[in-house]
């Protein structure tokens, strides 16, 4: 297991070292995106239309953030279960998205996609909001305000806490449970 | 008779959204500091440190623990003998969470199950009342979390199935939520009734003190071995691996129909946002 210090957005070589169980801390710009932005983003897309941001490089953290109190950038902000963008994801890769970042288990669609397009799933602490926060520096909403939590928002990171879930190699970190 | 004015119940609800979204319930660190003395998994060991360490932020900043501060759900137990003042018991409850959340900001999650429309204001809660003899007021909340309500589970056995088709069916969901609801979960399983009184006993053994004992031995019996399986599964804090699984099961049970055997299992995430206040 390693740890590297990535700097977003990412390239091919960048993910084709990660392995599963390595340890990445984030810098730069990532992308919220959860259900809600993910159906619209897609359907933008279906209509020929531009993503509102440069997917090629890319990395999506599926998040709905709490409210900004004053004085901090963004409320608390950790992964939401991301199965749930499993319809959207591969064509999101296919498009050059790099990196997904979010919580529990990928389907084999999404898992192909990232051996194809050359991608990577990274996880973070489920419920850490509050401390996951604290690594963010800047946030803006760029796309979809009307979605409330679930707009898309652009994120500035700073040694932002993941770890390699699946790599583009076929590398799965999850434990398999232990049952008959 | 006892009289309560609406606009105390209002306050005190908008008070325990925002500590229960804000504040890691005593029983539940002690829980994760046991875990973590007993973790033999290192992954699992720094996903149980990076919660305590929330726990603290959370604390010092004012920030909610988790950007999921859920469907505010109530359990309201009303004595015949409480009449309130100023307005009634559902909209002083509804305003008060309305006002909590906003106030403590806290992430509205509720919306259209069709348009998918965010309703704004994290209302309408849900609320489940028992009326009781007396003159108390018990209000119950939960922040209930998306992601650990979707792994959870309402079947009807067949009474030949027995407590190894009980213990079959928890483990086995506990098993394919895997790292999806944030373990290390707490398990509540409605055991009898019917088909929604289960799930409601479901949620509601999730108010336990994670340290309790069920009252009936046989009961207590029963959770342990539930936890011991389910620990046994590996799973770890996060699904990274590891002996935490499951920080509790806690079981309600109730007496059912002659052709059933209703079970209900609703997972809650490690944090276990819940707050109770009286009158």
């Amino acid at each position: 297991m390693a740890t590297y210090h990535l700097r977003a957005p990412l390239d091919d070589a960048t993910v084709e070292k990660l392995r599963s169980g390595d340890i990445v801390f984030l810098s730069g710009r990532v992308y919220t995106a959860r259900d809600a932005a993910h159906k619209r983003l897609v359907e933008a897309l279906d209509r020929g239309e531009a993503p509102p941001f440069d997917l090629r490089g890319a990395l999506i953290y599926y998040v709905g953030p709490s409210p900004a109190p004053p004085g901090f950038p963004i409320g608390a902000a950790g992964p939401t279960t991301s199965y749930r963008m499993d319809a959207y994801a591969p064509r999101l890769y296919a498009l050059g998205l790099k990196a997904s970042i979010g919580k529990g288990r990928r389907n084999e669609a999404v898992k192909a996609a990232l051996a194809r397009y050359k991608g990577v799933y990274l996880g973070a602490t489920g419920g850490a909001g509050a401390l996951l926060a604290r690594r963010i520096t800047e946030a803006r909403v760029i796309a979809y305000e009307d979605l409330g939590p679930e707009a898309i928002r652009e994120l500035t990171v700073r040694d932002f806490p993941t770890l390699v879930i699946n790599d583009c190699h076929g590398g799965e970190l999850y434990a398999t449970p232990r049952i008959d | 008779m006892k009289t309560i004015p609406a606009s105390a119940v209002e306050n005190a609800v908008a008070a325990m959204c925002v500590t229960a979204n804000r504040e890691l319930p005593a029983d539940v660190r002690a829980a994760l500091e046991k875990a973590l003395a007993a973790e033999s998994a290192p992954a699992g060991r720094e996903v149980l440190r990076q919660l305590l360490e929330n726990a603290d932020m959370a604390r010092e900043t004012g920030l909610p623990l988790c950007q999921d501060c859920g469907l505010a759900v109530f359990f309201v137990t009303v004595g015949e003998d409480v009449r309130l003042e100023g307005g009634s018991l559902g909209q002083a409850i509804t305003d008060g969470m309305v006002r909590g959340y906003a106030e403590g900001s806290l992430r509205k999650s509720v919306c259209d199950p069709f348009t998918r429309h965010n309703t704004g204001n994290n209302a309408p809660a849900v609320i489940h009342y028992d009326l009781v003899p007396g003159d108390t007021l018990a209000i119950r909340m939960m922040a209930k979390g998306g992601g650990a309500e979707n792994m959870s589970r309402v079947t009807m056995l067949a009474p030949a199935d027995g407590w190894p088709g009980i213990k079959d069916f928890v483990v086995r969901r506990v098993a394919e939520a895997g790292p999806n609801p944030c373990p290390p979960v707490i398990v509540g399983v409605g055991i009898g009734g019917t088909f929604e009184l289960a799930a409601i006993n479901a949620k509601k053994a999730l108010f336990r003190p994670l340290d309790d004992r069920h009252a009936d031995p046989a009961v207590a019996a029963l959770e342990d071995e539930l936890l011991t399986a389910i620990n046994g599964l590996g799973i770890g804090p996060m699904g990274l691996g590891g002996d935490t699984t499951c920080l509790a099961v806690k079981l309600r049970v109730a007496p059912c129909h002659l052709a059933s055997l209703p079970l209900a299992v609703n997972i809650q995430c490690h944090s276990a946002r819940h707050r109770e206040v009286q009158f």
